[in-house]
């Protein structure tokens, strides 16, 4: 570790901390603002001018995992004090709960192809970046940048050929597909980050292992593997953030069985008026996983970042 | 223990002759020092003993087996690395731990623990075993880096300037303890430095490679009194071996172009005149920079000389050694 020779003046220290705090709250805002739309009732939603302080209610959270109808005024007007208290959440609006939405499923969906396709990136990437690393791959450079070049243009791009591929193939809408799209968009990340990683292991470490009794992979798995650790922990949460986030690619190629989370989440306000709090609430669930995710591994990611610079 | 023999063996880097048709017989249970400057390829033959590299052209023998096409962990040799290359994410005892865990050894855990004081206590490093590795000074690492040597019985030991990084306190009791340990052991030992004490006391036998071939191999008193070039002279003395064209004094055989004088070759306050240029007082003993017909020369002189720039000292060349105009050895 490496440090600055001096201490920073108070002042220093308040300029930088404003600073800090002034582009969180830039960054934040929008979040705030989802995070305290979920909890708002329909009308708070869409109050002008908008409110900052209001009561906070769940119906939101139990839009977005319901299906409803609306009960006739009969129905509505009978006593349902014994009721559990989402479905009098749902009979206060004069609604009632008829099922499940598919939210879960949606989201489970996201689960399944965003940790899926990191998984396949990592493990594919790290092995392909430990061979550029280590061993004379014929055209190495060439090989590189060819991986880097699929990363040029946006995947959008090339969205009607791999709609076309994927209808032949029998993709189109499979859980499998997804992962496998997304792990070949992620691979050229996984292998450039993973490969500056494994480059800066000096090989020195590996033939000590050689010669104390491990073989090729051994020494790989127990000496490089825990060094490069960091570097893959933060590749992985650029991959997972990607595929987690991706939107038009889930758009076109999923509509049923495979439909990630993002192209589910806008079609909740089609349901029953402009339901914001449902959008909002859906959108703050499926923030927690990547935050979850991130936060676990932050230790790493700060260290991945700053690694070249501080380890000599 | 066992042999290990060189049998012609080439080696190249892209263009760069590491090895030239290289042999060597390094004897059971011997100690083998190799001399060279960088690039005359002592660390490539370490290489090529533990399998890190493979010979372009020739064959390794380890204790009568070929070695070709045996891996690294097959030959079971221990090397000691310039750069220590600890493994950062381990603790000082997981370190010395790791090639007695390898799946080749799978050592007991009760054999594991007690191997693992005993080296400790020798390199003096019990109370830093909890330590991580990147937390220790360069010496520990080094010391370290030679316990992980310690803790297995190989075939043969490599060591790649294994004290370079030491103080010199410690540099001299671990001279004596690597000494002690491998004559105790019967260990056979291949030994990279530029040290020439460490050459000179703990070596059976000295290797003098140039560019990539050995050119004298035999103990170091050997190597020392009997070079057989101007090259293999200059490996060791200190200070160096003084090297004047042969006419300079009287007496020289008619094939000689050079003349070798080490300090004890010397003989002061006879002979032709001198004058002290510089006296450096080294405390044990007195170096004394001459110039003899022009020509500079260092010697060695009484600790408490009363000798001062610009005085004359007779000199004259006791047993010196003659060398041709190629520097090979001619009387």
């Amino acid at each position: 570790m490496s440090f600055s020779v001096t201490e920073p003046s108070v002042r220093q220290k308040w300029i930088a901390g404003s600073l800090v705090i002034f582009y969180a709250l830039i960054t934040m805002l929008p979040l705030l603002w989802i995070v305290a739309t979920g909890f708002k009732s329909s009308t708070d939603s869409i109050a002008y001018p908008p409110k900052i302080l209001f009561q906070p209610t769940v119906e939101g959270y139990v839009n977005v995992f319901t299906t409803q109808t609306r009960l006739s005024a009969e129905l509505a007007e009978q006593p349902h004090d014994d009721l559990p208290w989402y479905e009098q959440l749902a009979r206060n609006k004069g609604n009632t709960i008829v099922g499940a939405s598919r939210y879960s499923e949606r989201f489970l969906n996201s689960v399944i192809i965003g940790f899926g396709s990191t998984f396949f990136a990592i493990v594919l990437g790290t092995a392909a970046a430990y061979a550029f690393s280590r061993f004379k791959v014929p055209l190495k450079d060439d090989l590189l940048f060819f991986i880097l070049s699929t990363r040029m243009m946006p995947p959008i791009a090339v969205a009607i050929p791999i709609f076309l591929m994927f209808r032949n193939l029998g993709l189109n809408d499979t859980h499998a597909g997804m992962i496998l799209l997304y792990t070949a968009i992620n691979l050229s990340l996984a292998v450039w980050l993973i490969n500056g990683f494994i480059d800066e292991i000096p090989i020195e470490y590996e033939e000590a292992a050689l010669i104390d009794g491990y073989t090729r992979f051994q020494a790989f798995y127990k000496v490089v593997l825990p060094q490069a650790a960091t570097g893959i922990a933060s590749t992985a949460i650029f991959c997972l953030i990607f595929a987690w986030n991706e939107y038009a690619l889930a758009v076109l190629l999923t509509s049923g069985t495979a439909q990630t989370a993002p192209p589910f989440i806008p079609t909740i306000i089609g349901v029953g008026g402009q339901d914001w709090p449902a959008v909002a609430a859906g959108a703050t669930i499926f923030l927690v996983p990547v935050m979850v995710f991130t936060i676990l591994l932050r230790k790493h990611l700060l260290r991945g970042i700053t690694f070249g610079a501080v380890r000599k | 223990m066992a042999e290990v023999i060189f049998k012609n063996v080439t080696k190249k880097f892209d263009s760069d002759i590491a090895l030239d048709n290289f042999s060597m017989t390094v004897a059971d249970g011997s100690f083998v020092v190799l001399l060279g400057p960088t690039g005359a390829g002592k660390t490539t033959s370490l290489r090529m003993i533990s399998g890190l590299d493979k010979p372009d052209s020739g064959e390794i023998f380890i204790g009568g087996h070929s070695m070709t096409g045996l891996t690294p962990a097959q030959r079971n040799v221990a090397m000691v690395f310039q750069q220590y290359s600890l493994y950062p994410h381990l603790t000082v005892r997981e370190n010395l731990e790791f090639p007695l865990k390898s799946p080749l050894l799978k050592t007991p855990a009760d054999e594991i623990a007690s191997k693992i004081h005993e080296v400790a206590e020798v390199l003096q490093i019990s109370h830093k075993l909890d330590n991580k590795a990147t937390a220790l000074s360069g010496g520990e690492m080094q010391r370290v880096s030679i316990g992980r040597a310690l803790v297995r019985n190989p075939s043969i030991y490599l060591m790649d300037e294994p004290l370079s990084s030491l103080d010199a306190k410690l540099r001299a009791d671990l001279r004596i303890e690597l000494k002690r340990i491998q004559s105790k052991s019967g260990a056979t030992l291949l030994y990279v430095t530029h040290d020439q004490i460490e050459a000179m006391t703990m070596a059976t036998h000295v290797g003098v490679l140039d560019r990539g071939k050995l050119v004298q191999f035999g103990s170091p008193r050997e190597i020392y009194e009997n070079p057989v070039s101007i090259y293999s002279a200059s490996r060791l003395g200190q200070p160096r071996v003084n090297i004047l064209p042969a006419t300079i004094f009287a007496g020289a055989p008619d094939n000689a172009a050079k003349i070798g004088l080490r300090p004890e070759q010397i003989v002061q306050g006879e002979g032709e005149d001198s004058l002290v240029t510089r006296i450096e007082h080294l405390g044990d003993q007195t170096r004394l920079h001459l110039s003899f017909k022009s020509h500079d020369l260092i010697t060695v002189t009484d600790a408490h000389t009363q000798l001062n720039e610009g005085d004359i000292v007779k000199i004259r060349p006791e047993k010196p050694f003659y060398f041709d105009a190629d520097g090979a050895r001619t009387a």
